[in-house]
């Protein structure tokens, strides 16, 4: 349970950090974290001969908006993108999911850019950035590319990021201001911080009648890599989110579900709860948005 | 290769050569011979080897050494008393029997001091959340909860 032998740089600019990714082709790992590498090379499951520490790259971290877009930079702490108060006001759904995301001590060192080009189905974050359609920000030392979520996640642990390629920033589109927005995150887990078997988002957003006229969803656990289920945000767009249209809505997904089983839970377990998971997390957010209206 | 690394160790600086490849866990325990801090799994799942990194509690077997240049740590050794008796958190684990074989223990410290770091009146809810990172194969978690929350009461009496 020891890793093997690696060469170490740490660079403070992000030019060295392509540069030197360039140099050493398919044999560099970032380390940003470390919480999903470090234990993946104590297993000798990767064996980098280079580990390019992006943690004092100050152009990588910190969290910053401007007109149209909430930008997160790769090696922001998940802890401190769950402290932030910009986070918080206009990206809830973000805010929601830190407290799922592992444990006290990984969330202090865990970045939110490490865990989307990770790219585990199971990460929070990739749940959130698929429900909010985030943009990626991605440098080589030929260029600069964006590329959406949706095109970025292709299957479990696998993106489409190429070897010499930094994540930078992920760029999320705030919520409305002029609604009541509130977010939810709903988990079945073994133990609370353990890889979820299923996790469901949605960020809501009322106006003052009461009707929903912004929503965002996302579910993970039933499907290869999380998705956003347009198919239910579309079918209670306007609507006052009455139970009875919710619970009709979720199983709008039930034909996309492609799970698998595993050790954790089977397709027919997931296939089953996902919808009403789904349907719970959208009900509460409605629930504390009518009462921050009252 | 071995890299020189200079760190802040409970308030001392120390500098040694390494290999990048060594965590600041076996660092900790084979280089600079501070033996509180436990090693359980070595792959992030137990929590036993939580440290302070500027303050804030991390895995040290998910940090290699050299990454922690320049940083403060603190270990469990760090929370005691300036004359060496237990510290108040310690005093308090020490009370309430909340520890069993100990394992656990070093890593449960430094999360709970992590907690009462932020939080001066912590719920029972916020202490769970704060140690459901580190596994206790023998006390059932009851009597550390109770330890932290007799620690909290102490430290406001401050
Ligand atoms: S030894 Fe580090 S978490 Fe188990
Ligand atoms: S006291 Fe034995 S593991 Fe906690």
């Amino acid at each position: 349970m020891k890793a093997a032998t690696f060469e170490y740089v740490r660079p403070t600019h992000i030019d060295e950090v392509v540069s030197e990714l360039a140099r050493a082709g398919t044999d560099a790992r970032i380390i940003a974290g470390g919480q999903s590498l470090v234990p993946m090379m104590a297993m000798r499951l990767v064996r980098p001969e280079l580990l390019v520490d992006i943690n004092h790259v100050s152009e990588l971290t910190g969290i910053g908006k401007n007109n149209d877009s909430v930008c997160v930079r790769a090696a922001t702490r998940q802890a401190d993108a769950g402290r932030s108060e910009i986070i918080a006001r206009v990206v809830p759904m973000l805010a929601a999911a830190v407290p799922f995301i592992g444990h006290n001590q990984t969330r202090n060192r865990g970045t939110i850019g490490g865990s989307l080009a990770h790219g585990d189905p199971t990460a929070e974050v990739l749940l959130v950035a698929m429900a909010l359609g985030v943009t990626l920000d991605l440098r080589s030392e030929k260029g600069e590319r964006s590329v959406n979520i949706k095109d970025f996640a292709v299957a479990p642990m696998e993106t489409v990021m190429e070897e010499d390629e930094c994540l930078v920033a992920a760029r999320f589109q705030p919520a409305p201001t002029d609604l009541r927005v509130t977010a939810v995150v709903e988990e079945v887990a073994p133990r609370a911080g353990d890889y979820a078997i299923l996790s469901v988002s949605a960020e809501i957003g009322l106006d003052l009648g009461g009707f929903c006229r912004h929503l965002r969803l996302g579910v993970s656990g039933a499907t290869p890599v999380p998705f956003r289920p347009h198919m239910v945000e579309i079918a209670l767009a306007d609507s006052l989110l009455a139970d009875d249209e919710v619970d009709d809505a979720v199983h709008l997904i039930d034909p996309v579900l492609d799970p698998e089983s595993d050790v954790q839970a089977s397709a027919a377990y997931r296939r089953r709860v996902a919808p009403g998971l789904l349907g719970r997390a959208i009900r509460t957010a409605r629930d504390r948005a009518v009462v921050s209206l009252v | 290769m071995k890299r020189a690394v200079t760190l802040t160790i409970n308030g001392e600086a120390i500098s040694s050569e390494i290999e990048p490849r060594t965590t600041l866990v076996d660092f900790l325990r084979e280089d600079v011979m501070l033996t509180g801090t436990h090693v359980g799994c070595e792959h992030g799942v137990c929590g036993a080897c939580s440290v302070l990194l500027d303050g804030t509690p991390i895995r040290s077997c998910l940090l290699f050494a050299i990454q922690a240049e320049g940083h403060e740590v603190t270990t469990v050794e760090g929370l005691v008393e300036e004359d060496g008796s237990l510290g108040l958190l310690q005093d308090s684990f020490w009370e309430t029997h909340a520890m069993q074989c100990g394992y656990c223990t070093p890593g449960m410290l430094i999360a709970a001091y992590g907690l009462l770091a932020e939080s001066a009146d912590p719920t029972e809810a916020e202490i769970r959340e704060a140690i459901s990172g580190n596994l206790c194969r023998c006390t059932g978690y009851v009597q550390i909860v109770d330890a932290v929350r007799l620690a909290a009461a102490r430290m406001r009496q401050q």
